[in-house]
């Protein structure tokens, strides 16, 4: 109980992160690019699965940073949305027959739809108790997906099987290739528009929500308007992700989306550090491949030696990944120096 | 004179020979990847961690029994590598673990991965790679497809086969029988319904009543009420151990006394019928296809003797009464078998053909009986189940050895 109220109590209050140091520099952004433009030209298409998946869930934790790190709001509920996105991509493309990339979109708005409409009553409540709610939600979604007269799109408990697609214009890609590169340039997109929004009147808007309520509805910022539409947002990427998730995956069923994965992201995020959009990929990384890493040390106790790593993280950098880069930065600083 | 042709037959002998020895091993000794002089490399999927953990001890059973395998030689001289990797149950990390068992560590193939969603989730990769799913860990029905889905095959009794040896037993113990069902809203509770009504055929009509219930319910109270109100005299409880439980609990505190049966993935004593009491229990009906472990009838029965031998020498902290223990020790025996009838053709293609001409085989832990028969048209390798009534403390096996395959 003691450390989720420190969670909640601590987060909203993480100092104001100057705008600049929202991003990585223009150098590192680029060389951070170019690795993952080319990494896949020399990897097997394993590896290449996994870096979609890895960049699939670095937009879900993105969506969670905004909502969390940018307008101070929690939610525990991310898998719901992600679920949402999902099967919206794939119902669309299996019984409609729909272009996968035309899906993307449809989704996100969706989820931003849902996610608007639940930020609506989460409005009046805050902190643990917003948590709470959303936690709610995440449980509720694999039963809701479950329910019989949705049965025939959703395919209840089987789930849906996907095709993947082949890469347009007869390019001499894989499809796994394909998927990345399309996966990557849509990241991108959202990452530079999530950059700019926070950024942007919208964006100072939002944090200053975050950082004291009151003072920001004095100053004239519609706090409840504000605060849906972090949630609209959030929800609409993390259904975007959830698209590309069963694109990649090839399959949707309830028990993908449990609340399981909403914790993940939520551990993604802490990891990458709360607030600074580029360690999302950081997140994403841990949660993917820690999990890996811990069954390779003991299949019986893979769930306690994830334990103890992520508990190793908090203790020794608590603000994730940001402060990684931040001592790196310092360290860089002071070798120029010299 | 003479001294040529003789020299010549006697060259042409040799040559005839060795062409006869190099070519004959060229011919037989086939590898697809995964494969070599040296190992097979065998994939697996559990879930190690999450929900379903419980199941992880298959996977772990099974690993032992390749390690007695290699320790004793191997098979025809190569050692079994067997790779076991954790989805937690979650059918989009089982994805991640099959491409990396296929892609990354090159397995031949997979073998008895667990769950229905998980393997549906990889059927359709395995298929297009043409990587054999072979022996599905899961009772649905749609690892039957040899049609569609030539490189997936199931393993243990189907959910409609089991069914629809209820309903054999029901037309002719209780012809005029009034039917009524408890499922679970899921494949496996529909799937068993399906069978329920094949099995019976033109009697459908037998079956008056069909009650579904969801996994959030917390009691069965008002299910099993509606069932007795309609009148039911034969009660079918297709249920998961602790919602059969409850249903069997309820059934006794209405003073109600129907022929009850339960599907046989809840007659574990400990997981079902110990938490519904004993005294409740009694006379319920249900049917099996392997020997258990708990069960001391067993206890002098070679097949079991060897398990009990194998549990102790590989795997000394299982418990020799998990029902899971019982099962993977069945299905790595018949993984065994199969590479055994494969010889140095290990392609996957021979793999897929061998377990489908699988016949009379018989792995220790199966009832007396009981045998695995398979052909290029039937991928259900044990169809045939033995009922069994609750007894005391334990069940008592009865009457024939019954097939549930339809038109047996």
């Amino acid at each position: 109980m003691s450390a989720a109220e420190e969670v909640v109590t601590e987060a909203p209050a993480v100092e104001a992160v100057p705008k600049r140091a929202m991003t990585l520099g223009y150098g590192t952004s680029l060389v951070v690019l170019a690795a993952l433009i080319l990494t896949p030209l020399f990897v097997k298409n394993f590896v290449i699965f996994q870096m979609t998946m890895l960049l699939i869930y670095a937009l879900a934790v993105l969506a969670l940073n905004i909502l969390t790190g940018g307008s101070g709001q929690f939610s525990l509920g991310q898998s719901a949305f992600y679920a949402i996105g999902a099967y919206v991509t794939a119902i669309l493309m299996e019984h409609f027959n729909v272009n996968y990339a035309l899906t993307l979109p449809v989704a996100g708005v969706v989820c931003f739809g849902a996610g608007f409409l639940f930020g609506q009553p989460a409005l009046r409540l805050s902190g643990i108790y917003l948590a709470l709610a959303t936690f709610a939600l995440a449980l509720a979604m694999p039963q809701l997906l479950k329910l019989g007269f949705l049965e025939h799109w959703t395919g209840g408990v089987q789930g849906l099987v996907v095709t993947k697609p082949d890469a347009p214009f007869g390019l001499p890609l894989s499809q796994d290739m394909w998927l990345y590169y399309f996966t990557l340039a849509v990241s991108i997109g959202i990452y530079v528009a999530s950059v700019n929004l926070l950024r942007s009147r919208s964006g100072r808007a939002l944090m200053s929500i975050r950082d004291n309520e009151i003072a920001a509805s004095a100053m004239g910022v519609n706090v409840a308007l504000y605060k849906t539409l972090a949630f609209g947002v959030s929800a609409g990427i993390t259904g975007i992700a959830g698209g590309l998730g069963a694109i990649a995956v090839q399959f949707v069923a309830p028990d993908g989306y449990t609340i399981t994965l909403a914790i993940s992201l939520f551990v993604g995020m802490v990891v990458g550090g709360v607030g600074w959009l580029p360690g999302s990929i950081v997140g994403s990384a841990f949660i993917i491949f820690v999990p890996n890493i811990a069954e390779g040390i003991s299949k019986g106790l893979s769930g306690a030696v994830f334990g103890v790593l992520l508990f190793l993280v908090i203790y020794l950098v608590p603000h994730g990944a940001r402060q990684v880069a931040l001592i790196a930065q310092q360290l860089a600083a002071k070798l120029k120096k010299n | 004179m003479t001294a040529v042709p003789l020299r010549l037959t006697a060259l042409s002998a040799v040559l005839a020979l060795i062409i006869a020895t190099t070519g004959g091993a060229l011919a037989q000794k086939k590898y697809d990847t995964g494969a070599s002089d040296t190992e097979i490399r065998i994939g697996n999927i559990m879930p190690y961690s999450g929900p379903a953990s419980g199941y992880g001890v298959i996977g772990k059973t099974e690993a032992a029994y390749f390690n007695k395998v290699n320790a004793e030689g191997g098979i025809n001289g190569r050692k079994i590598v067997f790779l076991s990797y954790d989805d937690g149950y979650n059918p989009s990390k089982t994805v991640e673990q099959a491409r990396k068992l296929v892609e990354s560590d090159k397995v031949l193939l997979i073998f008895n991965s667990l769950g229905t969603v998980t393997n549906l989730a990889i059927q359709k990769y395995m298929n297009g790679k043409g990587v054999p799913q072979l022996f599905v860990a899961s009772g649905a029905s749609k690892w039957d497809q040899p049609k569609e889905f030539p490189w997936t095959m199931g393993w243990q009794p189907n959910y409609q086969s089991e069914a629809r040896i209820y309903a054999k037993y029901i037309m002719k113990e209780r012809p005029d029988a009034k039917v009524g069902v408890l499922y679970q809203n899921d494949d496996f509770g529909k799937d068993y319904l399906r069978g329920l009504r094949d099995g019976f055929g033109e009697k459908a009509a037998m079956i008056v009543a069909e009650e579904s219930y969801e996994t959030s319910e917390p009691s069965m109270e008002s299910h099993i009420f509606k069932l007795k109100a309609a009148g039911v005299d034969v009660f079918i409880n297709v249920a998961m151990p602790k919602f059969a439980a409850q249903a069997m609990k309820n059934v006794a505190e209405l003073d109600w006394k129907p022929v009850q049966i339960v599907s046989n993935v809840s007659a574990s004593v400990g997981g079902a019928m110990k938490p519904a009491g004993f005294e409740n229990v009694q006379g319920v009906l249900s049917a099996a296809y392997a020997k258990d472990g708990a069960d001391p009838q067993w206890d002098n029965d070679p097949g079991m003797k060897r398990f009990f031998a194998f549990l102790q020498e590989y795997y000394p902290e299982a418990d020799r009464r998990d029902d899971a223990a019982v099962y993977g020790y069945g299905a790595a025996q018949t993984m065994v078998k199969v590479l055994q009838m494969c010889g140095d053709d290990l392609t996957r293609a021979n793999i897929m053909k061998q377990a489908a001409s699988l016949r009379e085989f018989a792995p220790d832990t199966l009832l007396p009986g009981i045998t695995i028969n398979t052909s290029p048209a039937d991928f259900a390798p044990i169809k045939q189940l033995q009922m069994m009534r609750f007894k005391g403390d334990k069940w008592e096996l009865f009457g024939r050895i019954m097939s549930g395959a339809l038109g047996h």
